[in-house]
């Protein structure tokens, strides 16, 4: 026989059992098994209970971070946010669209929950303002410009605030074209390239610090809602949810995946999905997500068919923990 | 009962609501409760087949 | 008392099927082979014992809604409940899946065992996930904001939208938890089809080790029948 027909041989020889049998009750051990189990779990409830971390809303991210939030908002009517530059399933952009080779499943799913960030996220939510004429000036002009001028003035504003923003990561000085009323929370931005712009974005920021903006991108659709997948990408273009996270060792590169709020156990089960996201290529690739999905895939259809797996099947016979759990059954024959 | 995060912590003995101490070894990052578990399985995997199992008696009997 | 029939019924057929395929005494047995004799067989019922636990605090939180545990002690206290229950059914099933690998109890024709209890354990992962995301707190907020990234990579995003709260609460607390139950059943009614697996036969391998003994003119011998060999 050749080597590779001896390796791919299966060599299960293992016979129907013709041994004796002992008394073994089942039904009382399922019992006996609930009881320990809900015993262990209403110990460890007590003990410790169970992390709650409040859920962090646009009101309050736009009143604790208020210059985030401005350039944030102004990067959605720019079109130049994460998501709006993101692609399928929410825009025909490619920002964050994903391939492998010749695989590319995110364009093939195609805009399946399409989000328009000027108009959904700004626009929209501005012209249910009641009783502000200038606000509806500022919009009826800024929508009348042609889109060359509409993108000036988005970059005259934004500039100022990406220079801030960049200046604060970087720990350095702060530059003085951004400041912020620390009594009321708003934001000027000196610039007098903007147009409407500034008048759009200081309505827009008092919007969100009243809680407008959480109930408007909520119910923009329908009274009833359960999707709030506009609310939570919004937030999630901005630096507030990522700052909650990384002090709670939730990002990526903390191996997040695996953590749960607080000091609790998280999803230990987890390890190896987020195990390759640390090393390369996985960590600087632009798709990888995928990459990491499809590898995880193998393994998955690999696991499943460990049976069938010549080596690692065989393995156990070879290790021989085998005689350790069947000890007394060895000793006995 | 609320703690500085504002969250209720109800009836708790052992407050868990802080921020998790972590065990770093070389590019893993792991919080240490994870890693308690972890441990606690393979030790518990461990004592599982190492550990005589009741009624090797009436099992005897049995194979006889 | 069953009416004569010439032709058999579909129920008479799938009563007898499954009478065949597992009689009351296969089904639920007062015995087993003396060789189940190690703490490691009860972690597969351990697993049952969690899965049942995670069920029964789980209807208690549907019964009063999404929201009820957050602003209630005793919601709180079955959110705890829940949540423990599902650290103890992974950490038991990976446990009962170890002791299983090396047990190499696919053997004997149970690789169907096998795969039902990888398929559940590969099923029980999203599981969680839809209920992480439907926790309706900052985690959930995280969660299902990072993890939308994975899912839109593969092109599912579309139609498991982990940031669309109804349609998770949906998969957690129905789709999912029944794709689990019935894998758990058919895992559980083809371990008692099949029996435990035996343990793996020693002597053949001593004997298969060592060189056969020579014939009395010094002339190698044929290899040794199947002694010793419990059948």
């Amino acid at each position: 026989m050749s080597p590779l027909r001896r390796l791919l041989r299966n060599r299960d020889d293992t016979q129907p059992w013709k041994g004796g049998y002992a008394p073994y009750d089942l039904v009382k051990e399922a019992c006996i098994a609930v009881g320990v189990i809900a015993l262990l779990a209403i110990v460890l409830s007590v003990l410790f209970s169970s992390p709650d971390e409040k859920p962090s809303t646009i009101g309050q991210w736009s009143r604790q971070l208020p210059v985030d939030f401005a350039t944030t908002a102004i990067s959605e009517l720019d079109g130049k946010s994460g998501t709006a530059e993101y692609g399928p399933p929410y825009n025909h952009e490619s920002g964050s669209v994903q391939h492998f080779l010749f695989l590319h499943p995110q364009r093939w799913l195609g805009v399946s929950h399409p989000i328009n960030t000027a108009e959904d996220y700004v626009i929209g939510p501005l012209k249910t303002v009641p009783d502000d004429p200038a606000l509806q000036r500022a919009l009826a002009e800024y929508q009348a410009a042609p889109e060359s001028t509409r993108r000036a003035w988005d970059a005259a504003y934004a500039t100022p605030l990406e220079e801030y923003a960049a200046a604060e990561e970087e720990g350095k000085p702060l530059p003085k074209t951004v400041s912020v009323d620390q009594a009321t929370g708003t934001v000027s931005v000196q610039t007098s390239e903007a147009g409407p712009v500034p008048t759009m974005m200081a309505s827009e920021l008092s919007l969100a610090k009243s809680g407008g903006l959480d109930g408007d991108l909520l119910t923009s659709n329908q009274f009833f809602q359960t999707d709030y997948t506009e609310p939570l990408l919004f937030m999630a273009d901005g630096g507030l949810l990522e700052k909650r996270a990384e002090q709670q060792h939730l990002l990526g590169e903390q191996w997040g995946m695996m953590n749960e709020t607080g000091s609790y156990p998280g999803q230990v089960w987890l390890w190896l999905y987020t195990f390759w996201y640390q090393i390369e290529p996985f960590k600087s690739s632009a798709s990888g997500d995928l990459d990491v999905m499809l590898v995880m895939g193998l393994l998955s259809a690999l696991f499943v068919c460990i049976p069938l797996l010549p080596g690692v099947r065989d393995l156990p016979r070879r290790l021989p923990v085998y005689k350790l759990i069947w000890k007394e059954h060895y000793r006995s024959v | 009962m609320l703690n500085p995060t504002g969250v209720a912590v109800l009836g708790a003995v052992f407050n868990l609501n802080h921020p998790a101490h972590v065990v770093h070894w070389h590019f893993i990052d792991l919080t240490v409760s994870n890693v308690i578990v972890i441990g606690v399985m393979l030790l518990v995997f461990a004592l599982a087949i190492a550990l005589p199992f009741p009624g090797a008696a009436r099992r005897r009997g049995g194979a006889a | 008392m069953s009416a004569p029939t010439t032709e058999k019924s579909w129920t008479v057929r799938v009563r007898e099927a499954g009478v065949a395929a597992l009689p009351p005494e296969k089904l639920l047995p007062d015995s087993q082979p003396t060789y189940v004799a190690s703490w490691i067989y009860v972690f597969g019922v351990a697993s049952l014992a969690s899965l049942a636990v995670i069920v029964g605090s789980g209807m208690i939180l549907a019964l009063k809604g999404p929201a009820w545990w957050h602003y209630t002690g005793v919601g709180h206290f079955f959110n705890s409940i829940h949540m423990w229950s599902v650290e103890l059914f992974f950490f038991v099933m990976v446990v009962h899946l170890w002791g299983k690998y090396w047990m190499a109890a696919w053997r004997g024709g149970r690789t169907r065992v096998w795969v039902t209890g990888a398929i559940t354990f590969l099923v029980a992962v999203p599981c969680a996930l839809t209920g992480y995301v439907s926790q309706q707190n900052f985690d959930a907020q995280w969660i299902s904001t990072q993890a939308k990234d994975a899912m839109n990579s593969v092109g599912i995003g579309s139609f498991f939208n982990l940031t669309n709260f109804g349609q998770m609460y949906s998969y957690h607390v129905l789709l999912l938890p029944v794709a689990v139950i019935a894998l758990v059943i058919t895992h559980v009614l083809l371990v008692r089809r099949h029996g435990v697996v035996p343990p793996f036969e020693l002597e053949k391998r001593a004997l298969a080790a060592a060189p056969p003994p020579p014939d009395v003119d010094g002339s190698p011998s044929p290899a040794s029948p199947m002694a010793g060999v419990r059948s």
